[in-house]
C-alpha cells in the first residue's frame, strides 16, 4: 500500500466529488422534456423528428402502470432484436472472420444479458461475435439499457418530489433525451480519447503477425486405434484482433454495461491500453450514478438529502476499496512460501500496467456500480479480495450503482431506513413530507427479498446439481464461490464473474445459460416493477409541512442510519453463504490448504 | 386497451432509430475521426519490419523462450499462451493446487535459467499469468534479473543490455497513475537491432 496509491485514491474521490454537481445539473436539464442544453441547436431537430416518427406526444406523461408497460415492451423488442441478429450472425454483413451463428441457449442468454444491463458473457467476444453483432446487436443495449435505468430512477425521483399527482413522466422522452443529450455525445468524445491511448477502431479483418521468435510446441494426439503420438509443431504467427472496439468500450463503461468486446474485457490491452485510460474508465463508471444523487437532491428540493445519500455510498465504497486493496497487497501466503516476493502482492490475473492498487480499485468500482467490466480476473483474487466485489454486488449495487439502478436501489433502502427510524420513535414514518405506509414498505421489501431469494435459490440448486458442478474451474470453497458469484452477478445485473465458471460447456448443456438468463430477468424486472409501484403510490400522496417530530433525511444521523440499514440487510441475507465460500477459504488459505 | 397498442409503434420505431444512430452513425463517426487523427493506434499499434511484414503489436505480448530474449509473463491465453484471439486469465483461485504447482515449477525454471540461488525471491509477475494473457509488460525487477542471462547469450556487457531497458519502459501516466512496465516485444526488438 504505497503512498503513490493513496494519492491515486484521493485523486479519484476528489475528481468524482468535483464532477458530481456539474453532472447533476446536466441531468436535471436532460430529464426535463423542456430543459435547455448547449446541444439544443444541434440535436433538438433530430429529437423532434424522432418523436414524430415514433408517433408520440412528448408532453403527454405516463402513470406508473403506463410507464412500466412501455419499459417492458421496449425491453421485449430489444431482446427479440438481439436474439434474431445473433441467430442470423452467419448470414449478416461485417463478419470478416466468418463466425457462425450462436446456439439458441447462448443467444437467449446474451440477448437477456445485454437488455437487462447485466452484460454477463457466456462467450468469448473475439472468437464468437462478428463486428455487426458487436456493434448492433450488443451495443444498442449499451445505450438503451442504460437509458432505461436512468429513466426509471427519474420516474421514482419524480414520484417522491411531486405530490397529489398521478403521472411520472413520459418513458419514451426520458429514454430518447438520455441517449441523445447524454450518452451519445459523451461516448463520442470518450471513444476518441480511448483511441488516442491505443484502443483500436476499424473494420478490417484480424491481422496476422509473423512472430519474432517462432514457438515450438509439442502436440499430443490420439489416433483411432487409441495410440498416443506426440508431434512437434512450430507456431510462427499471432492473430491480432481488430474491429470497432473504442466506440463500444466507451459506452460500455459510461452506461455501466460492462460487456467486453474481448473475453478479457478491460484487462485486454486494446480495450484498456494505459493507466490513464484505466483511470478515466473508472471515473466514467461512477460519473452518471454520482450525478444522479445531486439530481435527487435538486428535484426533491433538499440538496442535503442528495449529499447524505452520496456520503453513505462513499463510506461503503472506500471501506470496500481498502479491504480489497489490503488483501491483494498482502498477497497469498501459499505462493509466498514457494518463493514469490512478498512485497509484490497477488499478481495472478492482474496486468503490470495496473498493478495491485488499480486492479483492486477497479474491481470494487465495477461491482459497487453495476458495471461488470473487469481489468483483472476476480476469480484469482485472494479470498478476502474476492469477497469484496462479491459483497458489493450482494449489497444490491447501491454504492453509486448502475446508472439509474443504483439510485432507485438506494431509495428502496432510504424508504426502509425511514420506516425503521419511525418504528424506533413510535411515529408514522415520513419521507420528505410524505407518510410511508404499509403498501410502500411492502413494495420496498419485495424488491429486496426477490433479489435475495433469487441469488440464494439458484446458487443452492447449482451447488447440488451435476450440471452446476461440471462448470467449475476450481474445487473446494472456491468452487462454491464461483457459483455464488455467478448468480449474484446475474441477479444484480452486474455481469462480472469468477470467470473460471464455464456457462457454455462443450457438450451444450444449457442449464447455466438458461438459469442465469432467468436470474437476470428477475433481477431486473421484478425489482423495477415494485419500485414503479412505489413511485406510483408516492406520487399520489399529499405533502405535510415539516414539524419538530419530522425525521430529517439529511445530515450525519440519516447517513449512519442508511448505512446501517444497507449493511444489516446485506449481512443478514448473505453472511451464511459467504461463510461457506470466501470466508472459510480465507482461513484455509492462511493454513496452506490446497484443493 | 387503446393505450397498450399505442405503445407498440414507439417501441419498434425507437429501436430502429436508436440502432441507426447509436450502432451505425456513432461507430462510423468514431472510426472516421480516429482513422484521421490516430491512424496508427486505431489500427492496432502494429509494428512492421523493413520488408513491411507485420511482426506484432506494441500493445500485445508475444511468447519468447530463447536464452537471448527477455521472457514475458506466463500466459493463460489459448493453449500455448499469447493467443490474441483467446484473451483471458487462468482463473485459478488462491487455494488452487493446480496454480500452486504451476507457480512452483515456474519459480524453479526461472531460478535455473537465470542462474539464481535457491532462496532468491522471485518477482510475482514472472511466475503468474496476467488477466488478459496478453500483458505486453514485465516489471522492472523481473527485467533486471534476466539481464545477466541475455548479456551472456549475446556476448554483450551488462551495461549494454541494461541501457536498452529504460527506453523501452512505459512509465506511470502523469507520474502517479498505474505502474511502470517494461515492454518485452519492443525491448527484444531493440536487442535484435543493437549494434555493438
Amino acid at each position: 500500500m504505497h503512498s503513490k496509491d493513496w494519492l491515486q485514491l484521493a485523486l479519484f474521490i476528489g475528481l468524482l466529488a468535483l464532477i458530481t454537481k456539474p453532472m447533476g445539473i446536466y441531468l436535471v436539464k436532460v430529464l426535463d422534456p423542456q430543459g435547455k442544453t448547449w446541444l439544443d441547436p444541434l440535436i433538438r431537430p433530430f429529437e423532434k423528428l424522432t418523436y414524430r416518427l415514433m408517433g408520440i406526444d412528448p408532453m403527454q406523461e405516463h402513470g406508473w402502470k403506463g410507464y412500466t408497460f412501455a419499459m417492458l415492451l421496449f425491453s421485449l423488442v430489444g431482446v427479440l432484436f438481439t436474439y434474431a441478429i445473433l441467430r442470423l450472425q452467419n448470414v449478416l454483413p461485417l463478419n470478416p472472420q466468418g463466425l457462425p451463428a450462436l446456439s439458441p441457449a447462448l443467444a437467449f442468454n446474451t440477448a437477456v444479458s445485454f437488455t437487462t444491463n447485466t452484460n454477463w458473457q457466456s462467450y468469448s467476444g473475439e472468437s464468437t461475435m462478428s463486428y455487426f453483432s458487436q456493434m448492433v446487436a450488443l451495443a444498442i443495449h449499451n445505450f438503451t439499457s442504460a437509458a432505461v435505468g436512468i429513466a426509471i430512477a427519474a420516474a421514482l425521483v419524480r414520484g417522491i418530489a411531486r405530490y397529489s399527482a398521478s403521472t411520472l413522466g413520459n418513458f419514451w422522452v426520458d429514454v430518447i433525451r438520455t441517449i441523445y443529450y447524454l450518452l451519445l455525445p459523451v461516448s463520442l468524445i470518450f471513444a476518441v480519447f480511448l483511441v488516442s491511448q491505443g484502443t483500436i477502431q476499424n473494420f478490417k479483418a484480424y491481422d496476422t503477425a509473423k512472430l519474432v521468435e517462432p514457438l515450438t510446441v509439442t502436440v499430443e494426439s490420439t489416433d483411432a486405434a487409441g495410440i498416443k503420438t506426440s508431434t512437434q509443431q512450430t507456431i510462427t504467427a499471432q492473430s491480432i484482433v481488430q474491429g470497432p472496439l473504442a466506440s463500444q468500450s466507451a459506452i460500455k463503461m459510461f452506461g455501466t454495461n460492462g460487456g467486453g468486446y474481448t473475453n478479457a474485457n478491460s484487462a485486454q490491452p486494446f480495450e484498456n491500453p494505459t493507466p490513464l485510460s484505466n483511470f478515466i474508465q473508472m471515473l466514467s463508471i461512477f460519473a452518471i450514478g454520482s450525478g444522479l444523487t445531486w439530481y435527487l437532491g435538486k428535484t426533491t428540493k433538499n440538496q442535503g438529502h442528495g449529499w447524505s445519500v452520496w456520503a453513505a455510498m462513499m463510506i461503503l465504497f472506500v471501506t470496500g476499496v481498502l479491504a480489497c486493496w489490503w488483501a491483494e497487497a498482502r498477497g497469498n501466503p501459499i505462493h509466498q512460501a514457494l518463493g514469490i516476493m512478498t512485497a509484490d502482492g497477488n499478481m495472478e490475473g492482474k496486468e503490470i500496467r495496473f498493478g495491485i492498487f488499480n486492479s483492486s480499485l477497479f474491481a470494487t468500482i465495477t461491482t459497487a456500480a453495476s458495471c461488470g467490466a473487469v481489468n483483472s480476473m476476480h476469480d484469482s483474487f485472494t479470498a478476502i479480495g474476492g469477497l469484496v466485489p462479491l459483497f458489493m454486488i450482494e449489497l444490491g449495487e447501491v454504492v453509486i450503482g448502475g446508472v439509474g439502478a443504483g439510485l432507485y436501489g438506494m431509495l428502496v433502502f432510504v424508504v426502509l431506513a425511514v420506516f425503521i427510524a419511525g418504528l424506533m420513535v413510535g411515529r408514522t414514518p415520513e419521507f420528505l413530507g410524505k407518510k410511508i405506509q404499509a403498501f410502500d414498505v411492502k413494495m420496498a421489501m419485495l424488491a429486496i427479498l426477490v433479489l435475495t431469494a433469487n441469488i440464494l435459490g439458484f446458487t443452492a440448486w447449482a451447488a447440488v446439481g451435476t450440471w452446476g458442478l461440471a462448470g467449475l474451474n476450481n474445487s473446494g470453497p472456491h468452487g462454491f464461490s464461483e457459483i455464488l458469484y455467478a448468480y449474484s452477478s446475474a441477479t444484480g445485473n452486474n455481469g462480472s464473474a469468477f470467470a473460471g465458471l464455464t456457462a457454455t460447456p462443450v457438450d451444450g448443456d444449457p442449464h447455466y445459460n438458461i438459469t442465469l438468463a432467468i436470474a437476470m430477468l428477475i433481477g431486473r424486472f421484478l425489482m423495477i416493477i415494485p419500485i414503479m409501484a412505489l413511485a406510483g403510490s408516492m406520487v399520489k400522496k399529499q405533502i405535510s409541512p415539516p414539524s419538530a417530530g419530522t425525521f430529517p433525511v439529511s445530515g450525519t444521523t440519516f447517513t449512519i442510519l442508511l448505512l446501517g440499514t444497507v449493511i444489516l440487510v446485506g449481512a443478514l441475507n448473505f453472511l451464511p453463504a459467504l461463510a461457506l465460500g470466501p470466508i472459510v477459504e480465507h482461513f484455509l488459505m492462511l493454513k496452506g490448504q490446497l484443493f | 386497451m387503446k393505450t397498450i397498442s399505442s405503445e407498440i409503434r414507439p417501441a419498434i420505431v425507437s429501436t430502429v432509430i436508436i440502432a441507426v444512430v447509436c450502432c451505425g452513425l456513432y461507430p462510423l463517426a468514431v472510426t472516421g475521426i480516429s482513422q484521421v487523427a490516430f491512424a496508427g493506434k486505431a489500427n492496432g499499434s502494429l509494428i512492421v519490419d523493413q520488408s513491411g511484414t507485420i511482426i506484432g503489436s506494441s500493445l500485445i505480448g508475444q511468447n519468447f523462450s530463447g536464452e537471448g530474449y527477455f521472457h514475458p509473463r506466463p500466459s493463460a491465453a489459448g493453449t500455448n499462451g499469447y493467443d490474441a484471439t483467446s484473451s483471458g486469465g487462468s482463473n485459478l483461485g488462491p487455494t488452487s493446487q493446480k496454480l500452486a504447482d504451476l507457480i512452483k515449477a515456474r519459480i524453479a525454471d526461472y531460478r535455473t535459467s537465470n542462474g539464481l540461488s535457491e532462496n532468491q525471491a522471485i518477482p510475482a509477475d514472472a511466475v503468474t499469468a496476467s488477466g488478459s494473457g496478453l500483458d505486453p509488460h514485465i516489471s522492472p525487477a523481473n527485467a533486471a534479473l534476466q539481464v545477466t542471462r541475455i548479456a551472456k547469450s549475446r556476448s554483450l556487457t551488462l551495461e549494454q543490455v541494461q541501457a536498452l531497458i529504460a527506453p523501452n519502459t512505459d512509465k506511470a501516466d502523469l507520474g502517479i497513475l498505474g505502474e511502470a512496465g517494461v515492454n518485452v516485444l519492443k525491448l527484444n526488438l531493440a536487442l535484435d537491432t543493437f549494434k555493438k
